[in-house]
């Protein structure tokens, strides 16, 4: 069975039946990992215990854009290659992709508090990241909106795509504005400048939390099929009453 | 070339003879601006500094809520499948649809934009450099607001969807609109600066705008 053989929704729920079990445990084990070396990591000199809150900020961060790539990605599927399961997949990735860039907003402010003095500040970073969530909110509306799913997935797909120019502003914004926000110290050319003993759980929360998105992902696309079943099953029943 | 100078004609005139669009933005515009200083208080000085970024707020909610005559007029006598079914690419006729919008709702919100401004004190130096920032600007809001009005155009009780769509990806030129408005008053940063970005958004924006909603237009309309 190829991997194009998942366009099919039928065999798509097959493989999500045995995928999520798997993948829900090797989240759980990811995220056992990751804790540990959350909890065995160093103080920061500074900051003290609350460095640590940069383990859910930023694979929160990284994972609302990455949500939102996604989604851009499914979107051109939908629109261009009319792939079946594209739709689907981008309904299933909004709630998800908005709540990680919620915890992002929550947890920043949170750190901001102690670090900065301030719960926000207007610099671009965190402006853009809060336009990104409007934004997944937005599409969010679509969806729920438009009643028939195939046009309101067309129309999403394009509100996903204009609204795609946000991400790479996010990503530069720290190095074409000055900004409060610290500037990329992972993603960037030449070397990471965290020292390894803070990067390695940061990388380890990163991956659990990626796996976490993807088992939710898998579970909101069989459902989302499983509910449009539902309706048409619904409306076959309706008209067949009439 | 003929049938996109027709439309254009032909929705200017509409949208003049039908009223409720220019004066009715217009008049929006005023009520927002008088609504603020209820709320603020009295005091000149302060509205002086916060003008340009009333009066910016005020044209952003005024483009907004004038979105809706864009296609809806259209949609509902069937003009609009007319003109999905017509030769003139459908790209070309939502861009002539913006330009005649914004003649007729954007342009007279930057003619009153200095008159109103005199309410918030606003001296001769900073309302020339917040018209020539809503000039620049008010396009980019007008084909921003195309996105979201070709979304929405179908449904029939959309006005909150519009908002929704539009405001988050009209923050950039609200962001440098007031930048520029400001920095000709005050601070250490030229008008030059931020009003470069604001014609480069406004410039994105008319290439962006009318390819996004042409195929909103094209997916809803089936």
């Amino acid at each position: 069975m190829a991997i194009v053989d998942l366009a099919n929704p039928s065999r798509f729920l097959n493989f999500a039946n045995r995928a999520i079990p798997w993948l829900g445990g090797v989240t759980l084990i990811a995220f056992a990992f990751a804790i540990n070396q959350t909890l065995a990591a160093p103080d920061d000199y500074q900051q003290g215990a609350t460095v640590k809150i940069m383990f859910l900020h930023v694979p929160g961060a990284w994972l609302g854009m990455l949500g939102f790539a996604l989604m851009s990605i499914a979107a051109l599927g939908t629109l261009v290659w009319r792939h079946p399961l594209a739709d689907v997949a981008a309904k299933a990735a909004a709630p998800i992709g908005a709540a990680f860039t919620l915890m992002c907003l929550i947890t920043g402010s949170l750190w901001g508090r102690p670090m900065w003095g301030t719960y926000w500040v207007w610099d671009a970073r965190l402006t853009s990241v809060l336009v990104l969530f409007l934004i997944y909110l937005g599409i969010i509306a679509v969806w729920r909106t438009v009643e028939d799913p195939s046009r309101a997935a067309r129309a999403a797909a394009i509100f996903t795509l204009v609204g795609a120019l946000d991400l790479p502003i996010i990503k530069f914004s720290v190095e074409w504005w000055n900004t409060l926000h610290q500037g990329a110290s992972v993603l960037r050319l030449g070397a990471p400048t965290i020292d390894s003993s803070i990067l390695i759980p940061l990388l380890a929360m990163t991956v659990a939390f990626t796996f976490l998105f993807v088992t939710l992902l898998l579970a909101a696309m069989r459902n989302e099929i499983l509910r449009r079943r539902v309706r048409t099953l619904r409306l076959m029943r309706a008209s067949a009453a009439s | 070339m003929t049938a996109l100078v027709a439309i254009l004609l032909r929705d200017t005139r509409v949208a003049v003879r039908i009223g409720g669009g220019a004066l009715m933005a217009v008049l929006f515009f005023l009520v927002v601006v008088t609504l603020i200083p209820f709320a603020l208080g009295p005091d000149l000085a302060l509205l002086q500094r916060i003008g340009p970024a009333i009066l910016w707020l005020a044209a952003l909610l005024a483009s907004l809520l004038a979105l809706d005559r864009l296609f809806g007029g259209d949609h509902e006598d069937g003009s609009l499948d007319l003109i999905l079914m017509g030769r003139a690419p459908l790209e070309l006729v939502v861009l002539t649809k913006g330009i005649a919008h914004w003649l007729t709702t954007g342009l007279p919100l930057v003619c009153a934009a200095p008159l109103i401004g005199l309410i918030l004190d606003l001296d001769a130096r900073a309302a020339l450099a917040l018209v020539l920032t809503l000039l620049v600007g008010t396009p980019a809001l007008t084909f921003i607001g195309l996105v979201g009005a070709a979304i929405a155009v179908t449904l029939r009780r959309g006005g909150l969807l519009v908002a929704v769509l539009v405001l988050p990806l009209a923050v950039p030129v609200l962001i440098f609109g007031v930048a520029a408005a400001n920095a000709a008053i005050a601070g250490p940063v030229s008008f030059g600066t931020p009003f470069t970005v604001l014609c480069a958004l406004t410039l994105a924006s008319f290439v962006v705008g009318p390819f996004a909603a042409a195929a909103a237009l094209r997916q809803e309309i089936e």
